[in-house]
């Protein structure tokens, strides 16, 4: 299997606090990984410096093969590698199928090709995805209705419609009824599987991630504490003493 | 009779209306000039402010720079510049233009003004719109003043006594008819064009940046060249409007018609505000109701008018805010078309199976 993402030596400060110290990991196409860490750890951090929003101070990250660390928010973005955020974010005052069709990809688009009217087939790609997840019913909604766990599933079917070579999730269950979980962790599943993506994903709740993903890395205070397969990592002294406080 | 007709008659019934309103009401042919005009302010400025969400105060800069570029072209065209602005409009008598270089100088000047407003709504905005929110909106209004102040220094363009259009020659007729439909005609193409950008992917880009501008970017839209279109479209056709305005007025202080950000400058936001920001009808309802209360409380007010559209402007910014159109919107939010289906029999489908 190839390399989609390779980071090398990621190190990031604000100010005093080192959140990211020299943090190298990689994942491979097609792949689901995992990264969990106690609060602070770092995570959130490490995405952001992946997917340009803030530059590091040290260090590479390369996808495809290509390094993207001194690129942009939006170049990267159209290179294929998306993010998702923790706070979700959707477009609030546009119905859900507006935000699903201003989320297609822009890789292949110039700024003449925004000024076509809506095209039927894109219009219709939206509300499959929609249907994916959920939302078919309430397409022409304004998504800033919606409840948090609606969008958080708005959010993801957006990122699906970016049609993205690897999309990288900040907590996909957080705040998400009990019962939805399950399907979520299915749909994450079949859209690697279905789509052919490359997953990342941020989690905090151990039984999603154990079943989601094939690899995971654990951060701690800034460093990259461990990492394995789940079974591995959940025995991994270590990690349970991060978790548990005992550091 | 389907939903596409009637809206149809309705479009043309509104523009017979407008067609004969100069017969039918004389006396207010110059105020409704300038009501046409105000549909223009207000709906250029709701694409950036209202369906852009980037409060500009400054986009009185591209109405001035459209009034002087028109009226300069139109004298240019045919006398030296420098002497015409130095007679201070006391040279009718040697400035003359017959009606073929009347509308020579219009024909050029329109155009003129609206590509010089659209380069200069480039330039600017590649370099102010980086900054968000309220330091956009305080840097823009600092470009107004700014603009206002360079053009009151500017010997050329006549300086603080300001400039006079040419004269209109007897043939043209009424002056305040004849740019009666000039002014109709730009806020109907106005109009009909933003109508048509909110329906393309171009209005849903800018939807966006309203409401996430981050997101927008992490989905790897173009932003900052889709905002700096946004506003060369919006400064294109406040540009024409400049140069129908200034005729219009027959003087252009450069402080007080062309760069008027106390006057203009906020009135065009106001009128987006009142008739409901970020829709399609709001700025023009907002227009509408805006001048007519504007034209009635000169006549009745007299010496207060400004007393009574600042506490206009207050009322509405502290209880209105959503205006006219985003009221009714709330209101009534499956005319919108925001509603609730129930689930495709795909839709079901899919979920038994999955």
């Amino acid at each position: 299997m190839s390399v989609i993402l390779q980071v090398e030596k990621a190190t990031k400060s604000f100010g005093g606090v080192h959140a990211n110290r020299s943090i190298s990991l990689m994942v491979e196409t097609g792949q689901i990984a995992g990264l969990i860490g106690p609060n602070g750890s770092g995570k959130t951090t490490l995405f952001s410096s992946i997917v340009g929003t803030h530059p590091m101070d040290s260090g590479s990250i390369r996808f495809e093969g290509e390094e993207i660390s001194h690129m942009r928010v939006a170049g990267i973005a159209r290179r294929g590698l998306i993010r998702t955020f923790q706070q979700t974010r959707i477009y609030g005052g546009m119905t859900c199928v507006e935000n699903m069709l201003i989320s297609a990809s822009q890789r292949t688009t110039g700024l003449l090709d925004l000024f076509r009217t809506r095209n039927p087939a894109r219009e219709e790609q939206a509300e499959a995805l929609l249907a994916f997840v959920g939302l078919y019913a309430k397409r022409h909604l304004q998504a800033g209705s919606l409840s948090f766990g609606q969008q958080k599933l708005l959010e993801f079917a957006m990122a699906l419609m970016n049609e993205p070579k690897m999309l990288m999730l900040d907590e996909p269950t957080a705040g998400i009824n009990p019962t939805l979980i399950n399907s979520v962790i299915d749909r994450l599943k079949r859209a690697s599987e279905e789509f052919g993506i490359t997953l990342f994903v941020i989690e905090h709740n151990m039984r999603v991630i154990m079943q989601l993903a094939e690899h995971i890395y654990c951060l701690a205070h800034g460093e990259l504490l461990a990492q394995g397969r789940p079974e591995d990592i959940r025995n991994d002294q270590r990690v349970i003493d991060a978790y548990l406080g005992v550091h | 009779m389907n939903n596409g007709a009637a809206r149809l008659i309705g479009y043309l019934a509104l523009l017979a209306a407008g067609l004969a309103a100069p017969f039918l009401f004389p006396a207010y042919q110059s105020q409704m000039a300038e009501l046409w005009l105000f549909i223009v302010f207000a709906l250029t400025w709701d694409l950036i402010g209202g369906q852009m969400g980037y409060n500009s105060f400054g986009n009185v800069v591209f109405l001035g720079v459209g009034m002087y570029a028109c009226a300069l072209t139109q004298v240019g065209l045919f006398y030296d510049v420098s002497l015409y602005n130095q007679a201070r409009g006391g040279g009718a008598t040697i400035f003359t233009f017959d009606w073929q270089q009347y509308l020579e100088g219009l024909a050029v000047g329109l155009p003129v003004g609206a590509a010089l407003a659209a380069v200069t709504a480039a330039f600017l905005g590649s370099l102010v719109l980086g900054m968000r929110g309220q330091y956009f909106a305080i840097c823009t209004l600092g470009l107004g003043i700014a603009a206002g102040e360079i053009a009151n220094g500017w010997e050329w363009i006549g300086a603080g006594s300001g400039m006079v259009p040419p004269n209109a020659p007897d043939a043209i007729g009424n002056l305040a008819r004849f740019y009666y439909y000039f002014a109709m005609a730009l806020a109907v193409l106005t109009f009909l064009v933003l109508r048509h950008l909110y329906a393309t992917h171009f209005g849903l880009a800018i939807n966006a940046i309203r409401d996430d501008e981050d997101k927008a970017e992490s989905m790897g839209l173009r932003t900052t060249r889709i905002k700096v279109t946004a506003w060369i479209i919006s400064a294109f056709f406040l540009g024409i409007a400049g140069g129908i305005m200034g005729n219009l007025k027959r003087f252009i202080d450069p402080v007080d018609t062309a760069f008027a950000g106390p006057t203009f400058g906020v009135w065009m936001v106001l009128m987006a505000i009142l008739g409901g920001k970020g829709t399609l009808w709001g700025p023009v309802i907002g227009a509408i109701v805006f001048q007519v209360f504007k034209e009635v409380s000169w006549t009745y007010l007299l010496g207060w008018q400004r007393v009574a559209l600042g506490l206009l402007i207050v009322l509405i910014v502290v209880f209105f805010p959503q205006g006219i159109m985003g009221f009714l919107r709330e209101r009534f939010p499956e005319r919108f078309g925001h509603r609730v289906e129930s689930d495709s029999p795909v839709a079901l489908s899919r979920e038994r199976a999955g």
